[in-house]
């Protein structure tokens, strides 16, 4: 009968404690939880690093050399940088005197949209060299790849003065790659970092500040 | 000993066999006190009509998509050179293959069908309300979740249309401010949509996403067990039980019942199913795009990019948001982001449903003409929206000058886009004052 006593005696004691907050064990709790959650959030680090370009993926983003010298003027060819169409268009003096002409019909003429071109490339020709015009051809609507039309007037009507049509939701733009006003697309096309090796050798994807 | 009597012997003893089997696994695993709480002593509303074939139907989906998806991947191949012709391989070669890719594909469009109808079903009978609302968020989870299985798999036969569709969503991301950029080449893993994404939309559309969508399925039924179900009048069963049973007035048990009644819906839906499968698996270019038996060129695009049909009202959406002009003196640039956000709020605006409805009953007879308008718009709005998304937006032409030469199709996408987000944001005010009528004490059948 004593042991029962005793017994019965000590579980409410344990009851009494129980309903007391152990501020030690608290707090140890909480440091032990939180260097639980940071060990988790360490270890999450490899795995979400694991889905960025791999090396592989980064060199076969490398620059592309390209000779210029062979594209005829008033035409443009396609080179691939990154997996994306670059153009390069040669554009004729007529071209380049009409481009300033448009300004008024423009979202962005004086490419104030910094992350669209590099800096030596915020000029009225958007280029570095006046005529030779250097842009990826994806539209900064939804990344479709608008089609050119080079020539003025013809299917785009009697106002159209030469640019690309992106036949996905019909964003139009100039022979600078500038878009017009009333296109989905919100900014002018990317120019690619680049710069000339030689006087015809152009190197896309890497500029004078060396940074890919 | 007769015939009769060797035979009765022998059942019994088969059924001391069984009844000891069971006795064995019930002291183990509760085995029948769970056949009993979620199929024959679980008792659900005994007015169900056609709305509720759907959410089994769903499980049904569900099931054939693992089932058939497990056998696809034993012949396809998630690499950016072998995927396309792995597809056309599984087609042509593979014993059956072909039939196992449209039940496939065709599963796909049919899930979203039985949803969006399951979805409508919970709309017109309040079963998102008090206390239903976790059941609603679960199920708007597994919606969120079944998007993502669609658009990572359409990615996998690597066509012009999987290319072209993943290049436009995943730059979605990038209109996001300041992170977008970084955040579309991480979910790509490289600077365009390539073989790391094939690879990587492979993983998530075949052991992630499914993973993630058996619990949320698992939960959705849990909760729904511990509540109980909605019925077409709205009217909560458990309100009024046998007082001796304590079983609901107006509740049967759901097996033998409703599995019997679905096993009806099963059979039906198979019938339509198997046609779809067997006489027109591409039905028309809405199930299987035309552009997606072309492969995948980075250089190219298509000359008209769509959605498949289910995602068509959100793609409207995006493109009749007109884009941010910028603001040049605050160095703000012109952005995509409003469309990106408008879509996103019209797929995740579902969610909000159990606290906008502020109605005194839950189901749709039981409200009175203003609601009905309502829905009847909302509805409508849907369809136009989801049909526009099918097609460029020039389909019907511009307007004259006298409205800037507006394309009439964004127009009258922009006037539904309203009516659309109009229904979610007005509900709280005609809910309210829609003239309602009484409720009746025990369902009406």
């Amino acid at each position: 009968m004593s042991d029962n006593h005793s017994d019965g005696h000590q579980a409410s004691s344990q009851l009494d404690q129980a309903s007391q907050v152990d501020l030690e064990k608290r707090n140890f709790l909480i440091a032990s939880s939180s260097v639980g959650v940071l060990g988790c959030a360490a270890a999450a680090v490899p795995f979400v690093l694991s889905m960025t370009p791999s090396e592989r993926a980064k060199a076969a983003g490398a620059p592309v050399e390209v000779d210029v010298s062979k594209i005829a003027a008033g035409s443009m060819i396609t080179v691939e940088w990154r997996g994306k169409p670059v153009w390069i268009i040669n554009r004729t003096n007529e071209m380049t005197d009409e481009l300033p002409k448009h300004n008024d019909q423009l979202i962005d003429p004086d490419c104030e949209v910094t992350s669209q071109q590099p800096g030596y490339c915020k000029n009225k020709d958007r280029s570095i060299k006046s005529n030779l015009a250097v842009v990826v051809g994806i539209c900064t609507h939804l990344g479709c790849s608008p089609s050119a039309k080079l020539q003025p007037k013809g299917d785009m009507g009697d106002n159209w003065s030469g640019g690309f049509f992106c036949p996905c939701h019909g964003s139009k733009f100039d022979l600078a790659g500038r878009v017009f006003k009333g296109s989905p697309a919100p900014v002018n096309l990317v120019v690619p970092p680049h710069k000339y090796l030689t006087e015809n050798t152009l190197l896309i994807g890497v500029d004078t500040e060396d940074k890919a | 000993m007769t015939n009769k009597t060797v035979l009765e012997k022998n059942k019994s003893v088969l059924a001391n066999v069984f009844n000891c089997g069971l006795a064995w696994v019930d002291e183990r695993f509760p085995l029948t006190s769970n056949i009993k709480a979620h199929l024959t002593e679980y008792y659900a509303p005994k007015n169900f009509n056609f709305w509720y074939f759907f959410g089994s139907l769903s499980l049904l989906v569900l099931v054939l998509q693992i089932v058939t998806g497990i056998f696809l991947t034993m012949h396809y191949k998630p690499d950016a050179n072998l995927a396309f012709a792995s597809v056309e391989y599984i087609m042509r070669d593979v014993p059956w293959g072909w039939l196992i890719r449209y039940m496939h594909s065709t599963g796909a469009s049919m899930f979203f069908v039985v949803v969006y109808l399951h979805m409508f079903r919970g709309i017109i009978y309040g079963s998102y309300r008090n206390p239903r609302e976790l059941i609603w968020l679960f199920g708007v989870a597994i919606f969120l979740c079944l998007m993502g299985e669609a658009f990572f798999g359409y990615l996998l036969p690597w066509g012009q249309m999987s290319y072209w569709g993943a290049q436009v969503i995943v730059n979605l991301f990038s209109a996001i401010p300041f992170i977008g950029p970084d955040v579309s080449e991480w979910l790509r893993g490289d600077y365009l949509v390539s073989d790391a994404t094939l690879n990587r939309f492979f993983a998530f559309h075949v052991i992630a996403l499914p993973f993630v969508l058996a619990g949320l399925v698992a939960a959705h039924i849990i909760a729904l067990h511990e509540v109980g179900s909605n019925n077409p009048d709205g009217i909560e069963i458990k309100k009024l039980k046998d007082k001796k049973t304590g079983i609901p007035l107006d509740g049967i048990p759901f097996h033998p019942y409703y599995s019997v009644k679905d096993i009806v819906g099963t059979v039906v839906f198979l019938m339509v199913f198997s046609t779809v499968v067997f006489f027109a698996p591409e039905m028309g270019g809405y199930f299987l795009e035309a552009n997606n038996f072309v492969p995948a060129n980075p250089l190219v695009t298509p000359a008209h990019i769509a959605p498949v049909w289910y995602f068509t009202p959100y793609y409207s959406i995006l493109r009749a948001v007109p884009p941010f002009p910028g603001i040049s003196m605050l160095g703000i640039p012109p952005s995509l982001f409003p469309g990106v956000v408008a879509m996103g709020l019209s797929v995740m605006v579902f969610a909000l449903l159990p606290w906008l409805d502020k109605s005194p009953v839950k189901s749709i007879r039981y409200r009175g003409t203003l609601y009905k308008k309502w829905l009847a718009a909302f509805v409508v709005s849907f369809v136009v929206l989801g049909y526009l998304g099918t097609e460029p937006s020039n389909v019907w032409g511009q307007f004259g000058a006298w409205l800037g030469n507006a394309e009439r199709a964004t127009v009258v996408a922009r006037i539904f886009m309203i009516i659309y987000f109009a229904f979610f944001a007005l509900m709280p005010w005609y809910t309210k004052k829609d003239k309602t009528l009484t409720v009746p004490e025990r369902v009406t059948g």
